[in-house]
């Protein structure tokens, strides 16, 4: 019967191959029998855990050797839980003291353990209580002297569906066989969407209970991009499929090409292709993205989600791990930006009838001192560990920034009298995102280490529009002349002062928007991650001498229509946002 | 017997690794070592067990020592709860 699954595409990719359905194990549930002896009981137990012990050795090093000691440490992890004292000796106790059978004893202990986790709050803890259920299960198919569901009688292509996937089972899949698994529950975090990720097979979590309907053998299609499981597909959307897998890997396998190379132009120009990331889990992303550096930390994820101010202490702690973890390239921290859209209840600020004219970002850690300088001295003291520069957001006239410039500097004064080693490189910029400063450029140039133009921001308080307003959103137009006027006006007043010009809102990912601006001399394209890579070959086919010229062409041309048109005419054989 | 509280200053808590780090840790010391976190106590040497204290970041985490090289552990596991693990 054909059917569809939707689930969440946890690692991207297509397969078309016949499913191979893992039947979820049977629930053992033990009789609670008493046992005439003890000790022998105990040896018995003793014995499973340590055949437990060699098989998760066992496939701790082949999962270091196929993939690296970091996704093996999972292991390490079921390893430990084996030494664990409240499980193990507890078992042990259980079964010395009250003579209860081993299989006995050690079920009512993980049981106990699983039932607790799974009532955490935390969904990462959440998922250990699926290690103690994989590593219980293995010690308890020892003492049965029974063999573990079995994955060896898979077809030599095949997607494998289950109910979820314990770790040792993705570590132990046979890739040459396997082209994608499928599972009924778990989410992007769970281990086996990582181990997924790690191994590069399309994987989709969480496409429901229904899935355990499906039968061995059928032909299936999945499409971990979208999420979508087609069971029995019809000869029309094979076909489909089939082209679309085709181009899927085509396209993945002329990307990846891409990661290490410089972003440089076709005759040479170079520029710095940066990611922006808004939680410490996504520089790991940036840097598998082939990011040169980090063009927006946000660090509003720091304030949010709570109920009072991050500490000192916690800042400098999360801005050391980016700058660490970035290992000298550049990274560029925002100061706080709250109040618009983003509040912070614990602060109870009051409202306002208008919170993108009020007082948000720079405006209010201007006004809240206690704010500010606790964030600067946790970003001066995290400097020394990279390559840190400091941006203030929303600053519309010259006072502000001097005001935030001597404010920084106070605290740095202080730190360095307080003998804490403090960076003397670091960059001081601001974005530009109100029209008056992007008018102003020149001026603030000449006092700036920096300039990075937040598009977003730019653009509706240009064209006097709020984006989220649907009446209105025709005029959200990153490629209209007034923001192209305006951008390269910043661009050529940074230059003049031999100042760096950089753009972190989603401009800077936009295939139309990106030959204009490489042409206008911006030097660093900021955006999310997954932007990154196709960004990169699109800038290594253009010419920048060509669109040096060209973009000044553009800068005539009277509204956003002809000047997407003119850029497509002019990057022709162009795909203008793959 | 001696006994310190300590704030959680990881960011993201204190998960896996870190519990993996101060099981390890502990499991050095002969004395009996428990950990107490929103008025719940468990065995400071047992991984699975620590895991449901659900630790968050700053949460004010209690060590309970008791016996042989206490202070010692209470320096050692004690500097492991303020620090910063990935």
């Amino acid at each position: 019967m054909r059917e569809i699954f939707k689930g969440i595409g946890a690692s991207p990719g297509l397969a078309i191959a016949s499913a191979f359905v893992l039947k979820p194990e049977e629930e053992y549930v033990p009789a609670d029998n008493q046992v005439m002896d003890r000790e022998a009981e105990a040896e018995r137990f003793r014995v499973a855990v340590s055949r437990a012990q060699e098989d998760l050795e066992r496939i701790r090093k082949s999962t270091e050797e196929k993939l690296g000691a970091e996704k093996a440490e999972i292991f390490e992890g079921h390893l430990l839980i084996l030494e664990d004292p409240d499980l193990i000796d507890a078992v042990i106790e259980k079964v010395q003291e009250n003579g209860q059978n081993a299989e006995f004893a050690l079920y009512e202990t993980a049981q106990t353990f699983i039932e607790m986790l799974q009532q955490m709050d935390d969904e990462l803890l959440r998922e250990r209580a699926v290690d103690i259920k994989d590593v219980s299960g293995r010690v308890m198919r020892h003492l049965r002297g029974v063999e573990s569901s079995d994955l060896s009688a898979m077809p030599d292509e095949c997607v494998l569906i289950a109910e979820d996937l314990t770790p040792s089972d993705t570590a132990q899949l046979d890739l040459g066989k396997v082209r994608g698994f499928v599972t009924e529950i778990g989410s992007r975090t769970s281990h086996s969407a990582i181990m997924a990720r790690s191994l590069d097979v399309p994987a989709i979590v969480g496409a429901g209970a229904g899935l355990r309907g499906v039968a061995t053998g059928t032909p299936v299609v999945m499409d971990a991009v979208e999420g979508i499981l087609l069971v029995e597909p019809t000869d029309e959307e094979l076909a489909l499929y089939a082209e679309r897998k085709a181009a899927y890997d085509q396209r993945k396998a002329e990307l990846a090409l891409w990661v290490g190379r410089p972003s440089a132009s076709s005759d040479g120009h170079r520029v710095e292709l940066a990611a922006n990331i808004g939680k410490l889990e996504d520089v790991q992303k940036a840097l598998d993205n082939g990011a040169e550096g980090i063009g927006l930390f946000r660090t509003e994820f720091l304030y949010m989600g709570r109920n009072e101010l991050p500490t000192e202490e916690e800042q400098f702690n999360s801005y050391k791990y980016v700058l660490e973890k970035m290992n000298g390239k550049p990274v560029v921290i925002r100061t706080l930006d709250i109040g618009g859209d983003k509040e912070l209840p614990y602060l109870d600020l009051p409202r306002e009838a208008n919170p993108f004219l009020g007082q948000r970002a720079l405006r209010l850690c201007l006004d809240r001192p206690d704010l500010f300088r606790t964030q600067l001295r946790a970003l001066l003291r995290a400097s020394r560990y990279g390559n840190l520069k400091i941006m203030f957001p929303m600053i519309a006239v010259l006072s502000e920034l001097r005001e935030a410039k001597r404010i920084l500097d106070e605290e740095k004064q202080k730190l360095m009298a307080e003998g804490v080693e403090v960076s003397n490189s670091i960059e001081v910029g601001m974005m530009i995102e109100v029209p008056a400063a992007a008018v102003s450029a020149d001026l603030f140039a000449k006092e700036v280490d920096f300039f990075s133009i937040g598009t977003n921001d730019l653009i509706q308080y240009t064209m006097a529009a709020d984006r989220m307003n649907e009446t209105v959103s025709y005029l959200y137009q990153p490629t209209n002349p007034a923001i192209l006027r305006l951008i390269r006006m910043v661009i050529q007043a940074g230059r003049r002062e031999g100042k760096w010009v950089g753009m972190c809102g989603e401009m800077a990912g936009d295939h139309t928007a990106i030959p204009i601006l490489l042409g206008l001399g911006l030097h660093e394209f900021s955006m999310s991650a997954g932007s990154i890579l196709p960004a990169r070959e699109l800038i290594g086919r253009l010419s920048y001498d060509e669109w040096t010229r060209l973009s000044e062409q553009v800068m005539e041309l009277p509204d956003q229509e002809s000047i997407q048109q003119f850029v497509t005419q002019h990057t022709q054989g162009g795909d203008t946002n793959a | 017997m001696i006994t310190q509280t300590f704030k959680i200053t990881n960011p993201t808590g204190f998960h896996v690794r870190p519990t993996k780090t101060f099981v390890q840790a502990a499991s050095q010391y002969p004395c009996k070592i428990t950990v107490i976190n929103k008025g719940k106590k468990v065995n400071g040497k047992s991984s699975l067990s620590m895991l449901t204290l659900g630790i968050a970041a700053q949460d004010e985490v209690t060590l309970e020592i008791d016996g042989e090289r206490e202070e010692e552990a209470m320096q050692e596991l004690g500097k492991l709860f303020t620090e910063v693990h990935e």
